[in-house]
């Protein structure tokens, strides 16, 4: 494409391009450029116990897990999740209680987190999923709603004054500095499992099938695709590992309470991030991600701009949706062509 | 018994006013099947017009409709022509994505600008006793309003050219373009009629209800709410849909604590989608 | 010997309007069944309640053996029944190849990728797609995009086969293509069910007729049968080319004939 780039230039060339190769997902280059991405996470903060850097990272792996998660649902099938913060918050909660109140390991805690989110968005999911495109971003509204009126009037959860985690929880990690790094070595490995899973679904067969319902719904369901069982798997897989990463997030923070739980911030920041990387592509949204927390880190430090960090989030997302409605990838791919068949 | 029929009452004069906001977000989605997004945080923008021009110019609280009804009128016009118009046409999804990102800018604004405290405009008028019972006359005369600008809208739209042509435009837009109708300046006119009303509902749910910056997602739900049970893109049954959501709120009130409210009204939200796909009272392009 | 497709007083509403009426018929396996009747007959609407769109508000709908009546359509195309739309329903952004990639994954044979592909690859062939297999969807003309429908299709390797006036909008050198490719489909053992409005065609291709007027059967037979009834010619009336069209065909049947012999 040699024109110059209209909007709807950029959507056509844009992502969605499912593999049809199967070779084992090993033998891929693009496996290992995940690798080499957790890899540089691991390595550099643990070089000289640069905490600084470590917390930086933290951050930017947390943005990678809900964006990529999040984009199994806006960047394969099309459906746009408003509320995925209820994933993150549900699983901190779990997490956090399970922890705090019943002595479970944190490891177990974690996976109950995931798991019973999981289960509990695959029921939600049969539910609001038979809503099409904009009804279903609606309801995703709704549910955050709904989720935080039972959290704020659930007692055991501690209502709205939310939960506290007494120090001793963090002895059997080696105590807090070493739990510190633990949690964030934790975090990586979930954000890693997060890059592969995208990939690995999107050149699997129920991949397939989920770009075919983000372009196409009906005419998908008549060749065969199931979609109800495959959005509301998709909505499931997509609530898994955000909610050990929030389990994992306030693990590390000692206390969650609801307006920190699901604040709609972080969610609507992983709209922004899909969308500036390239929704549908698995580059594109690490890409986007890490970009945002450095665009992020600076604001915050920034006098001017630091609470304005909406208004920039929304301008960017505007002008991505205006302009270049394929993201970075979508830009990248235009220009280099080539590079779609290395970067997913 | 007689203290439910009373919490009825109440509810479909409130009710009215849900159904005229409903209305500002029906008449976009009828004209142009787009789901405006910023749709509460206008209603919060006609809150704090009124709280601004009632309180530092020391406007009547009435009189502050006929300049957000103008205001609104041109935010909308502007609206459009940020982030609707060449939204026109796209995948649904992207509409929803621009108006959720003005949302958020607006948002961003309001909250750097306010915070998140609690504002109030008093309005004091003599209520309607009824036996032991005392219907506010802010209430009353929310509801009233509501109705008329409500009914001055279905005027509009039956029998003047341009609303005339704007219900063309909502039936079949090619059609519309095929016989010269401009339908571009008319979208943006839908638009700016869309977000007039929703400042009006905001400015008149203002006089009746403290408010914040982030009041508008509740209202903006219960404006869906409404929606689906009205039917999309029929500004009439939105009115009828608003004074259903105002019976059940009524009715649910005094037994139920507040911060249930909209959950039980999601709920509703979600069921009514999935039993009746075009709305209760649904007449398909109704507009 | 059972029938591969059967309808039994099948009925479907819209509101006030009847869209299919009382229904009945059979489809023999490997018979090329056409459909025909004025705009608005109904005849959309019957692959829409064949297929699972719409479930139909009575009767029953039998597939080779097995009551599909009310099942959705991913159920009914594992079934082996797989159909064309007449508005061109492509997923845009994928590829020809992904696109029929789509239809092999998910057909009656629910193959894995690897094999959905080779699936596809055939089909593509079949339906003259092979040097747009890498074009995306949206690049293709509408005669690509017809193909398409029809390749995808065909990749999810169906029993039976719906189109749905796959030749409307084609110039005359891409309905010949288009005919011989549905020729070859029958070859393959695939029972065809079409709908067409060219009279030339269909009358061509089929081995039965079954007419249709406000949602009812008004005829059914051999071509020349059905173009000689005075009723459907009275349906035609409000189209007089198309009665035309029929009435040319009655006066030579002998063409019929020749045409099931490719
Ligand atoms: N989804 C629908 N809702 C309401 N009416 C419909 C719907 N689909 C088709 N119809 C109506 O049913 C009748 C038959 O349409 P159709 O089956 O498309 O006819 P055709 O024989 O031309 O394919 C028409 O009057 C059409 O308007
Ligand atoms: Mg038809």
């Amino acid at each position: 494409m040699d024109s110059p780039i209209t909007p709807q230039a950029m959507e056509t060339v844009m992502i969605r391009r499912p593999s049809v190769r199967g070779a084992a997902i090993i033998t891929r280059p693009f496996f290992w450029l995940i690798t080499l991405v957790v890899a540089i996470f691991i390595v550099t903060p643990a070089i000289g116990n640069n905490v600084e850097l470590r917390e930086s990272l933290l951050l930017a792996a947390v943005y990678i897990t809900l964006a990529s998660n999040l984009n199994l649902m806006l960047g394969y099938a099309g459906y746009i999740n408003f509320g995925s913060i209820v994933f993150f918050g549900l699983g901190g909660y779990i997490c956090v209680w399970l922890v705090n109140s019943y002595d479970w390991p944190l490891w177990l805690a974690l996976l109950a987190a995931g798991v019973g989110v999981s289960a509990l968005s695959f029921i939600f999911g049969i539910g609001i999923l038979r809503l099409r495109g904009p009804f279903f971003a609606l309801s995703t509204i709704g549910i955050v709603e709904g989720v935080q009126a039972f959290v704020q009037n659930f007692t055991p959860w501690g209502g709205s004054s939310g939960i506290y985690i007494s120090p001793a929880v963090f002895a059997p990690l080696g105590g807090p500095a070493r739990a510190l790094w633990v949690v964030y070595f934790a975090l990586v490995a979930v954000m890693g499992l997060s890059l592969y899973l995208s990939y690995a679904i999107k050149t699997s067969k129920f991949g397939l099938g989920l770009l075919a319902i983000g372009q196409n719904e009906d005419a998908a369901a008549i060749l065969g695709v199931p979609t109800p069982r495959y959005k509301a798997l998709a909505y499931s897989a997509s609530a898994f590992l955000p909610a050990i990463v929030g389990g994992l997030y306030f693990f590390k923070g000692a206390f969650i309470q609801p307006s920190d739980a699901f604040d709609l911030t972080l969610s609507t920041e992983a709209i922004v991030i899909c969308m500036l990387g390239g929704q549908g592509t698995v580059t594109g949204v690490a890409l986007g991600a890490y970009l945002y927390e450095e665009l992020r880190g600076y604001l915050l430090t920034s006098e001017t701009f630091s609470h304005f960090q909406l208004v920039v989030a929304g301008a960017l997302l505007l002008l991505i949706v205006l302009f270049f409605p394929g993201g970075l990838m979508g830009f990248i791919y235009s220009r280099f062509p080539r590079t779609q068949r290395l970067l997913e | 018994m007689l203290g439910i029929i009373a919490s009825l009452i109440d509810g479909v004069l409130v009710g009215l006013v849900y159904g005229l906001a409903a209305m500002g977000l029906t008449l976009i989605w009828g004209v142009m099947d787009v789901i405006n997004l910023t749709h509460g945080t206008m209603i919060v923008g006609g809150m704090f017009a009124l709280y601004l021009l009632a309180t530092a110019l020391g406007m009547p609280p009435y009189l502050t409709l006929p300049p957000v009804l103008i205001g609104g009128f041109v935010v909308g016009v502007a609206l459009y022509w940020v982030a609707v118009h060449r939204m026109i046409g796209r995948p649904p999804l992207m509409s929803l994505l621009s108006t959720f990102a003005v949302n958020l800018m607006l948002i961003g604004i309001g909250t750097g600008l306010w915070g998140t405290a609690l504002f109030n405009v008093s309005v004091s008028l003599p209520g309607l006793s009824i036996g032991r019972y005392t219907f506010p006359g802010a209430h009353i005369l929310a509801a009233a309003l509501a109705a008329l600008i409500a009914g001055l809208l279905y005027l509009f739209l039956h029998k003047t050219r341009l609303g005339k042509a704007l219900r063309a435009v909502a039936n079949n837009r090619e059609a519309a373009e095929l016989v010269g109708i401009p339908t571009t300046k008319l979208l943006a006119i839908a638009v700016g009629c869309g977000v007039a009303l929703a400042g009006v509902s905001g400015m008149l749910i203002g006089t009746l209800f403290p408010f914040t910056v982030l009041s508008g997602d509740g209202y903006q739900l219960k404006s869906f709410v409404v929606t689906v049970l009205g039917g999309f893109g029929n500004p009439v049954g939105a009115l009828m849909g608003g004074v259903a959501l105002g019976l059940l709120e009524g009715a649910v009130t005094p037994f139920v604590p507040v911060s249930w409210t909209l959950v039980i009204e999601f709920a509703l939200f979600v069921l009514v989608l999935i039993a009746f796909p075009n709305g209760i009272f649904a007449r398909r392009g109704a507009l | 010997m059972t029938a591969l497709l059967s309808l039994q007083k099948v009925g479907k509403r819209f509101g006030g309007l009847q869209a299919v009426h009382d229904l009945s018929f059979d489809m023999r396996q490997g018979e090329i069944l056409g459909l025909i009747g004025p705009n608005g007959a109904g005849k959309s609407t019957l692959f829409n309640l064949i297929n699972g769109v719409f479930a139909p508000n009575s009767g029953n709908i039998v597939f080779n053996g097995i009551d599909i009546t009310g099942q959705r359509p991913f159920v009914i195309a594992r079934h082996g029944l797989a159909r064309t739309h007449q508005i061109v329903q492509p997923f845009t952004n994928m590829t020809v190849l992904e696109n029929c990639t789509v239809g092999a994954c998910f057909g009656r044979e629910n193959l894995p990728l690897m094999r959905a592909r080779d699936a596809a690859r055939e089909a593509i062939v079949i339906a003259g797609l092979e040097d747009r297999a890498a074009t995306l969807a949206l690049h293709l003309t509408i005669a690509g995009k017809k193909r398409l429908e029809l390749a995808r299709a065909l990749a999810a390797q169906p029993m039976l086969l719906l189109l749905d006036e796959v030749l409307a909008g084609l110039n005359p050198a891409e309905i010949e293509h288009m005919i011989g490719v549905i020729r070859r489909i029958r070859d393959r053992g695939i029972s065809i069910l079409i709908i067409e409005h060219l009279m030339q065609a269909i009358m061509s291709l089929s081995d039965r007729i079954i007419v249709l007027n406000y949602g009812e059967k008004l005829a059914e037979g051999a071509p020349s049968e059905v173009a000689r009834n005075p009723q459907v010619i009275e349906a035609y009336l409000g189209d007089p080319k198309l009665a035309e069209q029929l009435q040319g065909h009655a006066e030579q049947p002998a063409s019929n004939g020749s045409a099931r012999h490719v």
